[in-house]
């Protein structure tokens, strides 16, 4: 009789618990193991792919990108040049931070100024602001930013930039957003703990102005180990993991238990040519006696280089299908793609024949350089065009590196041939041609990255004009043009777009990204997925 | 015995100031932090200023003598990529790691010494050989490879033990704990567990070696004669006599167990000091490369002396005065 009572009590307060929750908080909780460690809540202190992830939950931007990397609607509801070197960005009305105060163009202020002063930053996020002459404030809900310059890429620029409430953040310290005092955001989550190297805890933000997310908790568990991260999803121990390595794929997609989604990534994976007039240090004669002139110089050489590699066996074999082989800098679905612009066909004989209207009939010897464990596969990917390389007569060594001592290097110029990646985070093909292709010139922050010192003037030219030029299909015509002249160039070799992959537990689906974020409001219970179709 | 400590003092310190340099100089030579830091769209303006920004453009040896110059004061810089200090960033983990390293310690003695006292008292029994031959094993599988079998065993196919992460923590007198709570026992297992693995058979080893040399001892057979119980013989006798070495081997087996719970941190995302320095050395974050080998050599330091101290407790023969450091 009393156990019964006990019982009956006990079944009333769990209905009266499911019901105040509408659903049981466990089904809404989502816990997602992600690879790197998230160094910072501070949303402008480091320009960091982990931090970034864990800032889209917590502050709105201006601008958002959907899932293809195409410019949609955030804080601002809209936004025109109305002038070249005048942007004017229209703020949503409503839409307020989680303590309760509205985000106006004050903040949006504060936010730009904020963004160069931050003390011990090591990768601001300046790149992004410093165009920006003056900011202006018409009304409330009503701010412009000037520019020296007629200035296209505004919006692409501020689809980067957080807002921070100007309120909570003045004289924050990156300790106060760690501690969650100053990390006072417009998103979709709000920060309830952040444990350094460990986790970081969200719950939803119900005065969130869009769509609200499914996940009422969102924990993010930072596991670096692809293996352990691997292990988390398969006990249970999470719902969802980002990159799980490929050789695990075949066995994970054989689960009933789980789902695999991938796509395309805005990263394309390319070589580096080392253009300089020198006897270039990692390239010498079949005797092993330094060459005098760099083969590289000469495009057929780089040419046959091209033709020698299979890119279709590595993104099949290598990559177990996780890549599409390319030609070109951003893929079809990002602004400024080439349509119909291809990769040179696999041609062993044609291959061998450049080299030998290029005077290098037997080949030479040349060792490859390729990073470590910083792109998907890197030094499969690199061992592999050794290979092929070997086959067409270059007989090439690999030998990689960890990335921080191996960019060192490279960016020093100290490498004949080597691999890199590239992520087109503005969405669109000025990104790799101003940072990759136009020569380095420090004055004109352009080729920052541009390591193998390809130049080529009229390539430049077309870059510089593109930057400037505010209408969209003039400046798309530009970059492709631009796109075009410097692959015809092979100043550098692209060899293709990896994919970006996601594994999860049958009951959540996940909505995948080009610019690789695992973001927790696009990921679904399966059953509404099932529902929407 | 107080000269001993002074001249252990004076010894460390300048352990410490060699170990910085060294790891200063080899920081530097690996490359330059903002290469790998620094947003691949930043421009060369602002990677100039963000050099500027981490005094990384300044020469090396004004770099290292500012280090020391905080050092001193008790600074040990603050984290690149943290920007916070890179010493409230160890001590943060060093709980979890200290945790786990006590608690693969226990785990070891607890098996390790009966175990290796079993073995020692029958050498030539089925038992005895077993468990000789099972602490080969101990020795021989590698850390990372048991890690993730435990992983999959306990934690994918059976679902008895989460796989990994550290469980529920209590703060006990301001230090977060996570053995006091099930949950973080219940994380705490398997890492623990790994860790202790070469301990337990470096245990049993020594235990037994130790055991099979005391029994044929004079000592022994005089307290056999005198026909003391067989349990107070191995327990009091015998182990109080084999205790001087497994003391020592279990004060310098604690350092190395701090240092070697780094794959055991990564396998088990542990989030412990091992994981930070791994991190930290990836994004070539000199500050807490520095500040992690100080702290680490401190421990070192502060064990090595602790054994000595304990070993002259233990066996009244041995004098630190004499042992010249």
């Amino acid at each position: 009789m009393r156990l019964s009572n006990v019982l009956k009590v006990a079944a009333a307060v769990a209905l009266a618990g499911v019901m105040a929750g509408g659903m049981p908080a466990a089904a809404q909780e989502l816990r997602i193991a992600v690879a790197a460690d998230v160094t910072s809540i501070d949303p402008h202190f480091f320009n960091l792919f982990p931090n970034n992830n864990i800032a889209e939950h917590i502050f709105g931007k201006l601008v958002e990108m959907d899932p293809d990397s195409h410019m949609i609607p955030g804080l601002a509801t809209s936004w025109k040049a109305i002038d070249p070197t005048t942007w004017e960005y229209k703020l949503r009305k409503g839409a307020k931070f989680t303590d309760g105060s509205e985000v106006t163009a004050e903040d949006v202020k504060f936010t730009i100024d904020r963004v160069p002063n931050i003390p011990n930053s090591p990768g601001p996020f300046t790149a992004y602001t410093k165009a920006i002459t003056a900011v202006e404030i018409v009304d409330p809900y009503t701010v412009r930013f000037k520019y020296a310059s007629p200035y296209p890429l505004s919006p692409n620029d501020m689809s980067t930039i957080y807002i921070v409430s100007k309120k909570a953040a003045t004289g924050a310290s990156t300790e106060d957003f760690n501690s969650g005092k100053a990390a006072i955001g417009s998103g979709r989550y709000k920060l309830v703990r952040y444990v350094n190297g460990d986790r970081v805890e969200l719950v939803r933000n119900d005065g969130y102005f869009g769509e609200k997310s499914y996940w009422q908790k969102v924990t993010f568990r930072i596991i670096k180990n692809e293996a352990a991260r691997v292990a988390a999803l398969l006990s249970g121990d999470v719902d969802a993991i980002e990159q799980p390595p490929t050789a695990d794929l075949v066995k994970i997609k054989a689960d009933p238990k789980f789902t695999v989604t991938s796509k395309i990534s805005h990263r394309v994976i390319y070589f580096n040519f080392d253009h300089l007039q020198r006897s270039s240090p990692f390239i010498t004669a079949k005797d092993g006696k330094p060459l005098e002139k760099n083969p590289l110089l000469d495009v057929r050489v780089r040419r046959a280089i091209s033709k020698a590699i299979n890119r279709q066996a590595i993104a099949d074999r290598v990559m177990e299908g996780q890549a599409i082989p390319s030609g070109q800098l951003v893929s079809d679905r990002l602004f400024g793609y080439v349509p119909g612009l291809k990769a040179d066909a696999y041609d062993v004989e044609g291959a061998k024949k450049l080299l030998a209207e290029a005077g290098y009939p037997d080949g030479f010897n040349l060792t490859i350089h390729g990073p470590a464990g910083r792109y998907v596969n890197d030094e499969k990917i690199v061992q592999a065009v050794a290979q092929m390389l070997t086959r067409v007569g270059i007989v090439s060594k690999v030998e990689t590196a960890p990335m921080a001592p191996y960019s060192s290097r490279a960016s020093k110029q100290e490498f004949s041939f080597h691999m890199v990646g590239w992520g087109a985070s503005t969405g669109e093909a000025s990104s790799p041609l101003r940072s990759l292709l136009a020569t380095f010139d420090p004055k004109k922050g352009l080729g920052a990255v541009n390591w193998g010192r390809y130049s080529n003037p009229k390539v430049d030219y077309l870059i510089e004009q593109a930057l400037q030029q505010v209408d969209d299909e003039n400046r798309k015509i530009m970059l492709q043009r631009a796109t075009e002249l410097a692959m015809s160039d092979l100043g550098i070799m692209p060899i293709h777009f990896q994919f970006t992959i996601w594994a999860t537990r049958k009951n959540v689906h996940y909505i995948p990204r080009t610019d690789e974020y695992t973001l927790a409001y696009q990921f679904q219970p399966a059953k509404e997925m099932a529902a929407s179709k | 015995m107080l000269v001993f400590i002074i001249r252990r003092g004076l010894q460390s310190v300048v352990v410490l100031a060699a170990m910085s340099l060294l790891v200063f100089v080899g920081v530097y030579a690996i490359g330059n932090p903002i290469d790998i830091l620094i947003n691949p769209q930043a421009d060369q303006q602002d990677r100039e200023r963000a050099i500027h920004a981490l005094g990384l453009d300044r020469p090396l040896w004004a770099q290292y003598l500012s280090f020391l110059h905080g050092a001193l004061t008790g600074d040990l810089g603050r984290s690149f990529v943290h920007s916070t200090s890179a010493l409230g960033l160890i001590l943060e983990r060093m709980p979890a790691t200290m945790e786990l390293a006590l608690a693969a310690m226990l785990i070891a003695v607890i098996i390790g010494i009966p175990l290796g006292l079993w073995a020692g008292l029958r050498p030539n029994g089925v038992a005895g050989r077993t468990i000789m031959a099972g602490s080969i094993l101990g020795f021989s599988l590698p850390t990372f490879w048991v890690g993730l079998m435990l992983i999959m065993v306990f934690a994918v196919f059976l679902g008895w033990l989460p796989s990994n992460g550290r469980g529920e923590t209590v703060d006990v007198l301001g230090v977060p704990v996570s053995f006091l709570t099930i949950d973080g026992l219940r994380h705490l297992v398997m890492p623990a567990t790994n860790l202790a693995l070469f301990n337990v058979a470096l245990l049993i080893r020594l235990t037994r070696a130790g055991a099979h040399e005391a029994l044929l001892q004079d000592y022994v057979k005089f307290a056999r004669a005198k026909g003391l119980t067989h349990a107070r013989v191995i327990g009091v006798h015998v182990l109080r006599n084999i205790l001087i070495p497994i003391v020592t081997v279990v004060g310098l087996q604690f350092g190395s167990l701090i240092g070697f719970a780094i794959v055991t941190e990564s396998v088990f995302a542990w989030p412990g000091m091992g994981k930070l320095l791994i991190d930290s050395i990836n994004l070539l974050d000199r500050p807490v490369i520095v500040a992690y080998l100080l702290v680490i050599v401190t421990f070192f330091i502060v064990i090595n002396l602790l054994v000595d101290l304990l070993y002259s407790a233990l066996d009244p023969r041995v004098r630190l005065t004499e042992t010249k450091g």
